[in-house]
């Protein structure tokens, strides 16, 4: 079937700001998607509320709405851009509801819109938990015994009708939202109550228990004419139980047979015709693990996280083929982009095993629950490819970059074996390490399978890798005495299995330089295979690779073009998102541009950059020096950049210039000048500028006499950190003990900083210097005070509150800054201003977390110039002047998104560590309007029942006797604590007085779960002693869906958004045309 | 123990011998199935040949009760790695013991994908596997020159007819190799199923007036089985029905003229999408062949173009003007593979039905 000639103009809807469930991976489904339409000839036009998006760019799509994600906003978009048909099932769950909900009120169809992807009655018909069981029923796929309940009641009869364990899913909710397994009445009625709110529509799935069952997914497509295909499938090593993005995932399965494999694989096929897809869907399956038994657990009716995943496993572009289906082409009128030889319709065949681990936020979250269940925690993830299980494993555990390298590298070795037996049935993500030391210990493989229910195909392969670990460590002693040194066919196995040379060299007692040079002396180097997806059957051009030891290379060599490596960022995490893809993938086109041929390096499944057709080379591996090392022996690059790929990046400089590799752009020796703490006030005093006075400090009693000597509050953090990891203020002695004890769990090579904490108004710039000049695009103001991380800040461009002679100063310490710095490329730099005064408190000589936002806000591609001026050009000859440049005439606000409510225990209060996953943008004439889209798209939307709670610390008091009153006039109802209560009715706000929860009920806590509250404005006291009841009432609220802000600046904020009615009707911007 | 892989054309692979250690000289054919060791190892159609399994992890499940013929039929056997344990709930055993078991030559360790190269480039060609350290290239390289996959079909078809029975239609089957799965197919469906040696000519089978015939899939060249040939012709003169796979397929259509060639690597495993031509719709197939019908020898009075391979247009089967014959290159059997063909057989019952009534109607 040619293409549907009647669409002609398509809304793309993305999935808004990252948050944990929905990530990268439609930054990537969206930007493939667009790029296909495009390629049609179709006009684009795009929404999504979150700039860091590389589908956010006005290359990628014609038109460009970076707008709030609701039915009021597409609607209008619809009317003011007239498309023809609307593609929903890119934008993952949040633009599918959306797609559902405009369907639903018969807008669509008013408009003569139509959906295109797939209908709105297959939507419902996978999504609604009723409508997908009685269909599953139809056509005799088995589900697990289960019941939508819409109350605690019949959710209480129907689990103990067929007995606990039940498992809980509430309806419409993204990233298992809600979940959970209920072991009795007691925890059935905690998860129900809060999984019926969260739920769109009020209703949560009871269903039979099917934990320690295999999880497989399968990824299916079908076209409009019936065809289908399973382009994947993944076997969880994790049985039901843990929710599939928290899981380790390899691809394909491993220990099904064709019987199981094909069983599962024509029940997927059965139920995506049966739902009528047109397009990509996910269908996960539990198996029982000792018979045929299976039950569908769900259906996705759109790309997914899981797409992502398998698109990078496999090569085959998910993404793009849904685009094309969508406009009607049949999947036998689709060329493989890969092997440009076959066609869409045919399956991928692997000839190499994939294994995928979830990237888990625990380091960022210290008194977060570790647990792993139903409901997913994890920011992001790696992937890792290898012609071995055990390889792919290892290289997928370096991937993560937390401080772990093999399977030793979290100690359990302290515990009993009785606890270790214990602790094994514990389910979290340091599980496999726990295994590893069962095995050592020689508890039997069916021991440790009776525990975890993990398959003893995936046990023996652990056990592999400890066996290893022994045969190496064994070598030890004769190494030592000089006796004997590595047998090579030992160091051959063991690179196979890719360990590490540095973990070799731990275990026989080598230095890893010495391991390096004998394993060269062997002729032992990584060799690199491609990811063609049809097994070597046909030949492909796709120079997609992953390496391999012992086997033959088959990269080709390439010469003649300059070549440039760039370095990717590894998982999403806290602190390092989804930004840093959208300036290596900018990056590398700019090169690309220049003439370059480009090689990216990285290992994240969800990102654009590890599509297969963005550089001249893809290589899918760890970022550790060894690994880098061997893709720069084979591919000689002329040189590397590293400014653009986070602190991943950046961690690689010294190890590539002792490579021989020329670092592009700014110096590895500059780069250290701004984070030694001694080059850089030399620095900063040869320029002249202040910054707040402090210290470094390797040990506690040297902080807290450092402390001591500038007067508390102090900022304590350790060097060379992204996102503020490990950063706190402390007020007291007793705060600085335990805030070096928690970074000093992890050896610092570089020393503590302890500075002076001053309050003032935080400022963010990012500029452009080609050594000479500077170009800064704009100037960014935070709402909140400084202390509060810049990441978790309310970011406004341009900057509405200092002083033009401000705004002098803070370009001219910019140019003094990036002049002495000797800085090519980008720097960032954050001041603090007090009064006239202006301090500068941190500098980054490369790309930081706002470069994507303040791109698109102000039309300037600073990533695209950066790179030019890398290369040698001028930023004057690239046709601009140099300096700050003029401010536009609307306002930009930046507003982080949080995902708390997916991690139990985790502590929201804000503080100078970033916490925020994600961000949305507001933009508009007003600031006022701005500030409004921006609450909007973070999903803040206010009133609803016109009650809040205030409670906050003494310093905070006075404005918020101001806040209170404003919250008054517009009809709020205040509950607040003691103090507060007492504060505001002094002056005059009718505020109520409630007790805190160690108090008897009514109490807050009662309030909170009464669910009749909007707004909970707390804020914590600082340092380390957090009051155990604001932290109580913080998650509580959180996880009943109520909006807690935790500084009395955002609250500000919001009171003025919400004062401001009249710009509630919005004026949407094409953001291409600025 | 040290094994090699010695190519035609020079090139050496060094690995680890599995399975019986014994010489072996045979074709080498891979196949990209990522499941389904076990009944590519018992599939007749190998017979004469040693496969290369593309997916680099054999074993994994170890050998479970889906063997698709009584024994192991290829010469030899080659593999990245082998499992060195079996996990799943009906795991009788491991793939090494039953390499022994059925002393089937194998090698693991072999960079699989290095040699599926060298046969995609230049196409299919002979091989030795040999545990001797001592191989001397020039005495054994003209021998595989000379090795030729001789008349497989007799080696491989059963030695007297049996039946299975079922209260629905008598189908006869033609054994050139026939796997289980092809077999139980049609008794599934409730047919009584006779299957006759390759050898049984075409009057015995006539004269117990079947509902229907079917022509199983089969190893080696199909231009060699000359008096199956001839036998096949007789049988499409009647009006009993005739479903055939494979090499009953390929045996089909040189029973009417048109001729066969042998494909450059073949195509072997799960993941090949052929077109149905009478409604444009495209299925995901299992299949194993070296040799294919050239459709633009056929008589295109005698028989239509039914499926076309997506990837490269080869033929993929047939639809016999005026007769009741339809004929398939793919597996509609699966086993490995998908079963989104199986829907063939029960084509196949209705034309049997159908006939039947018109019989009746007679």
């Amino acid at each position: 079937m040619p293409r549907n000639k009647e669409i002609k103009k398509v809304l793309v809807i993305g999935s808004g700001p990252i948050v944990i469930g929905q990530a990268a991976e439609f930054d990537y489904a969206g930007t493939q998607a667009c790029r296909s339409l495009k390629e049609e000839g179709l006009e684009v036009v795009l929404l999504n509320s979150n700039p860091a998006t590389i589908m956010t760019d006005k290359d990628i799509a014609d038109k460009v709405y970076i707008e709030p994600l609701t039915v009021e906003v597409v609607e209008q978009l619809i009317l003011k851009e007239r498309p023809d048909s609307v593609l929903p099932t890119l934008g993952g769950q949040a633009a599918l509801n959306l797609a559902m909900e405009l369907d639903e009120k018969g807008f669509l169809r008013e408009n003569h819109v139509r959906l295109i992807g797939t209908t709105a009655e297959t939507i419902k018909k996978a999504e609604d938990r009723l409508e997908f069981k009685s269909t599953m029923e139809k056509i005799g796929e088995p589900c697990a015994a289960s019941l939508v309940v819409e109350t605690v009641e019949d959710g209480i009869a129907f689990a103990e009708s067929i007995g606990y364990p039940v498992v809980l899913r509430p309806a419409y909710t993204l990233g298992g939202s809600g979940g959970g397994i209920a072991n009795d009445r007691r925890q059935l009625v905690e998860i129900l109550e809060n999984g019926l709110r969260l739920s769109r529509v009020g209703q949560v799935l009871v269903e039979r228990c099917i934990a320690g069952w295999k999880e497989i997914e399968y990824e299916v497509m079908r076209d409009a004419k019936g065809n289908c295909i399973t382009v994947c499938n993944m076997e969880n090593i994790d049985p039901v139980g843990v929710h599939t993005g928290d899981s380790i995932v390899v691809a394909p399965s491993q220990t099904l047979g064709d019987k199981e494999y094909q069983m599962l694989r024509t029940s997927a096929l059965n139920i995506i015709s049966e739902l009528n897809i047109t397009g990509g869907c996910n269908v996960q399956y539990a198996l029982h693990p000792e018979t045929f038994e299976y039950c569908v657990i769900e259906v996705n009716p759109r790309v997914s996280r899981s797409s992502a995943l398998a698109s990078k496993a496999t090569g085959y572009p998910i993404a793009k083929v849904a685009a094309k289906i969508a406009l009607g082409y049949t999947l036998d009128e689709i060329k493989n982009a890969v092997t440009k030889k076959t066609y869409a319709s045919f399956e991928p065949m692997l000839d190499y095993c994939v294994v995928k681990i979830p990237r888990l936020p625990f380091d960022k979250f210290i008194s977060a629950r570790r647990t792993l269940t139903t409901q997913m925690k994890a920011t992001g993830e790696v992937m890792s490819i290898c012609d071995n299980f055990e390889g792919a494993l290892m290289k997928a555990i370096r991937s993560l970059e937390q401080h772990v390298d093999s399977l030793m590298s979290y100690d359990f070795s302290h515990l009993s074996r009785e606890d270790l037996m214990e602790e094994l049935k514990v389910v979290d993500d340091q599980r496999i390490w726990r295994i590893a030391e069962a095995i050592r210990r020689g508890v039997s493989y069916e021991a440790i399978h009776e525990i975890t229910k993990i398959d003893i195909w995936f046990i023996d392969k652990i056990a592999v890798l400890v066996e290893m670990e022994l045969a190496l460590k064994g070598c030890a002693p004769r190494i030592a005495s000089g006796r004997a040194s590595l047998d090579p066919e030992l160091l051959r196995e063991a690179k196979r299995l890719e360990f590490p040379d540095s973990v070799i060299a731990g275990l026989t007692g080598l230095t890893e330089r010495k391991v390096h040079d004998l394993r060269h002396a062997y002729g032992i180097t990584a060799a690199y295979k491609m990811v063609d997806t049809c097994a070597a059957e046909f030949a492909a051009e796709t120079p997609y690779y992953y390496s391999v030891f012992g086997r033959e290379n088959e990269v080709e060599k390439t010469s003649g073009k300059k070549k440039v490596l760039v370095l990717g960022s590894g998982p999403i995490r806290i602190g390092q998102g989804i930004e840093f893809d959208f300036c290596s993938v900018h990056c590398t086109w700019a090169f690309a541009k220049e003439g370059y041929e480009t090689i990216i390096v990285n290992n994240n499944p969800e990102t654009v950059s590890t599509d297969f057709d963005i550089a001249d080379k893809l290589y899918f591996e760890p970022l550790t020096p060894e690994d880098v090392e061997s893709i720069v022996d084979l591919e000689k690059p002329d040189g590397a950049v590293v400014q653009f790929g986070g602190q991943t990046a950046i961690k690689l400089t010294e190890a590539l210039m002792k490579m021989g590799v020329p670092i592009l752009g700014t110096k590895a020796e500059d780069v250290d000048a701004a984070e030694d703490r001694e080059l850089f006030d030399e620095i900063l005093e040869k320029c002249q500028i202040p910054r707040p006075t402090g210290g470094t400090v390797f040990t506690a009693k040297e902080a807290k006499e450092v402390a001591n000597r500038l007067g508390y509050p102090v900022l304590v953090r350790p060097s060379y950190v992204l996102g503020g990891q490990g950063m706190q203020i402390a007020i007291n002695d007793h705060d600085i003990d335990e805030f070096i004890g928690i970074i000093n769990r992890i050896a610092q090579d570089h020393p503590i900083l302890v500075d002076k904490y001053l309050q003032g108004k935080e400022i963010e710039v990012d500029a452009v210097c080609d050594g000479t000049d500077i170009l800064i695009p704009g100037i960014m103001e935070h709402i909140e005070r400084a202390g509060i991380h810049s990441g978790d800040s309310i970011s406004v461009y341009p900057a509405k509150s200092i002083s033009e002679k401000t705004k002098r100063t803070i370009e001219e310490y910019t140019r003094r800054l990036a002049q002495s710095l000797h800085v090519i490329g980008l720097i960032n730099i954050q001041f603090i201003v007090c009064g006239e005064d202006v301090y500068v408190i941190e500098v980054n000589p490369r790309s930081s977390r706002t470069v994507p936002y303040i791109s698109k806000v102000t039309g300037i591609p600073i990533v695209p110039l950066a790179t030019k001026v890398i290369i040698g050009h001028k930023i004057r000859e690239l046709g601009y002047t140099p300096g700050l440049q003029p401010e536009a005439d609307y306002f930009a606000v930046k507003m982080p998104v949080f995902s708390f409510e997916k991690i139990r225990g985790a502590d929201i209060s804000l503080g100078p560590e970033m916490k925020s996953t994600g961000e949305c943008l507001g933009i508009a004439k007003t600031f006022d309007e701005a500030l409004y889209k921006a609450f909007l798209g973070a999903g803040i939307k206010l009133p609803k029942f016109s009650n809040m709670i205030m409670t906050v610390r003494d310093e905070d008091k006075a404005e918020a006797v101001e806040i209170g009153k404003r919250f008054e006039k517009i009809g709020y109802k205040i509950f607040a604590t003691a103090g507060t209560a007492e504060a505001l009715k002094n002056a005059g706000v009718k505020a109520i007085a409630v007790n805190k929860i160690e108090q008897s009920t009514p109490n807050l806590m009662d309030l909170i779960l009464g669910h009749k509250i909007d707004l909970v404005i707390d804020t914590p006291p600082q340092g380390a002693e957090h009051a155990k009841d604001g932290f109580v009432i913080r998650r509580n609220a959180i996880e009943t869906g109520v909006n807690v802000l935790t500084a009395i600046d955002t609250a500000k904020a919001l009171i003025t958004s919400l004062e401001n009615t009249s710009i509630q009707k919005l004026t949407l911007v094409d953001i291409a045309r600025i | 123990m040290k094994a090699f892989l010695i190519l035609e054309d020079g090139t050496v692979f060094a690995g680890t011998s599995i399975g019986s250690t014994k010489d072996i000289i045979s074709e080498i054919v891979f196949n990209t199935s990522m499941t389904g060791y076990l009944e590519v190892l018992t599939d007749p159609s190998y017979a004469g040949q040693a496969v290369v399994m593309t997916y680099p992890l054999i074993g994994n499940y170890g050998i479970t009760p889906d063997m698709e013929s009584k024994k192991a039929w290829p010469d030899g056997y080659i593999v990245r790695e082998l499992s060195r344990v079996a996990s799943n709930f009906r795991c009788e055993g491991n793939l090494q013991d039953f390499l022994i078991e059925q002393d089937i030559t194998g090698i693991a360790d072999v960079d699989t994908r290095a040699l599926t190269k060298i046969l995609r480039e230049k196409g299919t060609m002979n091989g030795m596997i040999t545990t001797n350290v001592n191989y001397n290239l020039e005495e054994i390289l003209p021998k595989l020159k000379a090795y030729k996959v001789g008349d497989v079909v007799s080696e491989v078809t059963c030695t007297e007819s049996y039946t299975l029975d079922g209260e629905g239609p008598r189908v006869a089957l033609m054994d050139f190799g026939a796997k289980n799965n092809i077999i139980k197919s049609l008794h599934q469906r409730g047919c009584r199923v006779t299957v006759y040696p390759a050898g049984t000519s075409a009057e015995e089978i006539i004269l117990t007036n079947p509902d229907g015939i079917m022509l199983s899939n089969g190893p080696g060249d199909p231009e060699t089985n000359v008096s199956v040939i001839e036998e096949i012709r007789k049988l499409s003169n009647t009006d009993i029905p005739i479903f055939a796979i494979c090499l009953g397929h390929q045996l089909m259509a040189l029973a009417h003229g048109a001729k066969t060639y042998k494909l450059k690597y073949g195509h072997r495993g799960g993941n090949h999408p052929v077109k149905d031509l009478a409604d444009g719709r495209v299925y995901i197939s299992s299949q194993n062949h070296g040799y294919a019908v050239d459709y633009n020898t056929m008589d295109p009075s005698v028989a239509e173009e039914a499926f076309v391979n997506v990837n490269d247009g080869t033929n993929e089967g047939l639809s016999y003007i005026g007769k009741n014959i339809f004929t398939v290159q793919f597996h509609p059997e699966a086993c490995p593979g998908p079963q989104d063909s199986g829907y063939l057989f029960d084509r196949f019952m209705d034309m049997m039905t159908a006939e039947r009534k018109e019989q009746k109607n007679a």
